[in-house]
């Protein structure tokens, strides 16, 4: 339950941070923290407008991906509270939740019939396709090293006691936030900020929706990536106390936030081929991971 | 004399201009630029007289720095062997009068209409229902874009035919954005209303466009600017060129989401249009040339100012590029992304920065000098690779030696002179043509006048004209995400287009 808590508040400000550390860099003022969450408030005042060709899969879509975020958000433990469910096997569970949201949100961008639509969601799909070893693998071998199979049981289970595991925990970090931004449609993957439908993947997949609809995509979106913040905490705050653990949970999705608004102001975006190598290359420190777990316990040799 | 020789800005009496048979019309033109890379056409236009047509080709010759001027009087109905079945290069200004008056050209690869004129030839022709190159394939895909902008410029289509995410073809529908302005310089009977036509051509290219009115109007009346005309108005050139370059340079950064260099040139353009401002009251350099006479004239304190807007944006560009240039991420988006090759540039007659991208070395400052440009002795900026990187640092390196000119120029103010008046009648039955280079490359205009000297013909061609086949071509092979930065690379006008 105090996972939930945790994430939902770390969302309200983490889009904001990211916007205003961009500002800041490009020496502007920048809009408050706050203002993502204005944003959607102010969308979910508002009717949505659907267009003539769409089906009802179009209209279920966004419902459906905002709640399988929710579900997902629901097994995130933190420190030493289960989250709100939690049972064998729940990151399998939360990688597969995620998917049917991101699935439901392809089809809905192909219903549209736009050709723009149909490049996102096929971008989407690939990029998507390329980071899922990457995740199993990492969450294989933390199971491996713990003999667990739930989120809750692998991190109080991980302690971090030789130089070994360190390297793991930040190897695994630096999966899971890179994981983030693909996820997110961040940079050096995708420009959430561009204008140009040609060069967008999640952007462009969400443009016919409007209103409530684009509310709850863009509010998912913020859940989205503090959910992940919240798994690169739980590497570290396995057996912390409280007292230490929340401080630590807001600093690590502050400077989390305030590295993807660094990376997206001092370098430019990959070109579009080049994504697919860099989210492969993502697997390979999975993989790295994975034999530095058979090392440690012993099943290597 | 099967064609006459003129110089930039020079007019001549049209009963000068040899008429010939289409036939040696035909092999004197192509012959003449076919196999010259030195010699392109500038212009080529049909003209009505009577129940026919006057064609009227003009070819410049880089190296003698002349202006060829060949016409032929041809029907309507006719059926013309086409130019560009030879040279493709005359592709663009033959669709243009097949378009405009009907005239047939047999072995023209494609007569796609231009820009859908409202006193086109063909009226059943329309924007709306212009069936579109097609490929029948199970795999390929087709893309359109436009005509609305993402960014809300101008109106264009773009129709891509696409395998996956590689673009084989990129067909581009122009004219959305067509105003009349040819036949409005004919219809605008008072100076300054002209002279605001020739603001309105293309916003981007304000000072360029109206330069060339200013003189070529000037040469009409026989009007001979004095020093501090010509200084004024290179002086204005040259800081729209470096105006638009850095905007340039700050909307490519924007497309690779380059936030920093997108942030600091944005940032670095506005003193110099807010400079154009202080001096002539408008930050695009509207009402700052006028045929004729020197509406603002450049004083020392301007000068001074000038120097300070420069000591201060110097550095600060000179940083971003030290940063810009180096950085990794953004050079692996602008290398090899939309290459044209010199033949290709060759072949569709591409001008200005499109044509210097790839070695084609076509500059107006340095091949036909006017205004204040002899002096100068201008020496193009070149570049060999004719991918996005090698636009983008002509942009760079273009702003550094207009900076120089401009520092130059602004040691030696002239004194303000007390300009004769201008002649309100251009003189009769004369024809003249004005060439300058714009920031994006050629500007071309024409006029003719009649019996009693009144305007009887307007022509213009901004670079776009040649340009946006450029872009057509770069974009082949390339990834479809890759577009946009193809496109503001080359930043081509649609209305300077679509007149």
């Amino acid at each position: 339950m105090l996972s939930l808590i945790l994430i939902v508040l770390a969302a309200f400000f983490f889009t904001g941070i990211i916007i205003r550390t961009k500002s800041m860099a490009s020496g502007r003022k920048g809009p408050g923290i706050l203002q993502p969450i204005k944003d959607v408030v102010r969308l979910f005042r508002k009717g949505a407008v659907y267009s003539e060709t769409t089906s009802f899969i179009f209209q279920i879509a966004p419902t459906i991906y905002f709640s399988s975020i929710v579900m997902a958000m629901l097994v995130i433990p933190f420190g030493q509270s289960k989250g709100v469910i939690s049972f064998n096997g729940d990151f399998i569970f939360f990688a597969y939740v995620l998917a049917l949201g991101k699935f439901f949100s392809i089809i809905a961008a192909l219903d549209t019939g736009s050709s723009f639509q149909g490049m996102g969601a096929s971008r989407e799909a690939l990029f998507s396709m390329f980071a899922e070893p990457a995740f199993f693998i990492l969450m294989g071998s933390l199971a491996l090293l713990t003999g667990h199979t739930s989120f809750y049981e692998i991190f109080t289970e991980l302690h971090l006691g030789s130089y070994v595991s360190y390297a793991i925990a930040l190897l695994a970090a630096f999966v899971l936030v890179m994981l983030a931004m693909i996820e997110n449609s961040r940079m050096p993957i995708d420009d959430p900020k561009t204008h140009l439908e040609l060069t967008m993947i999640h952007e462009v997949m969400v443009l016919d929706h409007s209103g409530f609809d684009l509310g709850l995509i863009l509010t998912a979106g913020y859940l989205k990536f503090a959910i992940y913040g919240a798994l690169v905490v739980n590497l570290f705050t396995g057996v912390v106390a409280y007292e230490y653990a929340i401080p630590l949970f807001f600093f690590i999705q502050f400077l989390m936030a305030v590295s993807v608004g660094l990376i997206e102001s001092f370098i430019a975006r990959f070109r579009m081929s080049h994504n697919a190598q860099f989210i492969v290359v993502l697997t390979s420190v999975s993989l790295l991971i994975f034999f530095g777990v058979l090392l440690i316990s012993g099943k290597f040799l | 004399m099967r064609y006459i020789v003129i110089s930039n800005n020079q007019t001549i009496p049209v009963a000068e201009i040899p008429v010939l048979a289409y036939g040696d019309f035909f092999e004197l033109n192509t012959g003449l630029v076919a196999g010259h890379p030195e010699r392109h056409c500038v212009n080529y236009f049909g003209y009505p007289v009577g129940e026919k047509i006057k064609l009227f080709c003009c070819i410049a010759d880089d190296n003698t720095h002349q202006i060829l001027i060949s016409s032929c009087l041809v029907g309507r109905s006719d059926e013309l062997a086409a130019f560009s079945g030879k040279v493709l290069s005359f592709e663009k200004f033959e669709r243009e009068i097949h378009e405009n008056f009907g005239i047939t050209f047999s072995g023209h690869p494609w007569l796609k209409p231009v820009r859908y004129p409202c006193n086109r030839a063909d009226q059943s022709q329309e924007i709306a229902n212009y069936p579109f190159w097609k490929i029948d394939s199970e795999e390929l895909h087709e893309v359109g874009v436009g005509p609305i902008h993402a960014g809300i410029i101008e109106p264009g289509h773009f129709r891509f035919i696409c395998n996956g995410e590689q673009i084989l073809h990129l067909e581009i529908q122009l004219g959305f954005q067509h105003r009349g302005v040819e036949p409005l310089f004919l219809e605008k009977k008072k100076l300054l209303q002209r002279t605001i036509l020739a603001e309105s051509i293309a916003g981007d290219t304000v000072v360029g466009h109206t330069v060339a009115f200013a003189q070529l109007w000037e040469s009409l009346c026989g009007f001979k600017p004095v020093e501090d005309i010509d200084f004024a108005r290179t002086l204005a050139l040259e800081l729209e060129r470096i105006a638009i370059h850095t905007g340039d340079l700050s909307a490519v950064c924007t497309d690779i989401a380059y936030q920093l260099g997108s942030a600091v040139f944005g940032r670095l353009r506005t003193p110099i249009i807010n400079y154009m401002q202080e001096w002539g009251g408008n930050r695009l350099g509207k009402g700052l040339v006028r045929p004729g006479r020197n509406q603002f004239p450049f004083t020392r304190t301007l000068a001074d100012r000038l120097r300070e807007v420069l000591d201060l944006y110097e550095p600060d560009f000179e940083e971003m590029n030290h940063k810009l240039f180096r950085l990794p991420s953004a050079l692996s988006r602008f290398e090899r992304t939309g290459t044209v090759s010199y033949e290709d540039l060759l072949s569709i007659g591409a001008v200005g920065m499109a044509a210097r991208m790839n070695n084609l070395n076509r500059d107006i400052r340095a091949s036909h000098p006017y205004a204040f440009y002899p002096a100068l002795k201008h020496e193009p900026v070149v570049k060999h690779h004719g991918d996005v990187y090698s636009r983008v640092q002509i942009r760079k390196e273009e702003i550094r030696q207009s900076i120089g000119y401009i520092r130059e120029m602004i040691g030696h103010v002239p004194a303000i002179a007390g300009s004769g008046k201008l002649n309100e009648e251009p003189r009769p039955d004369s024809f003249t043509l004005s060439l300058v280079e714009g920031w994006r490359g050629e500007i071309c205009h024409c006029a003719m006048t009649g019996p009693t000297g009144e305007l009887v013909l307007y022509k213009v061609k901004d670079p776009s004209f040649h340009n946006w086949l450029a872009l057509a071509l770069a974009v082949r092979n390339n990834e479809i995400s890759d577009f946009p930065i193809c496109n503001k690379s080359f930043n081509l006008s649609y209305c300077g287009h679509d007149l």
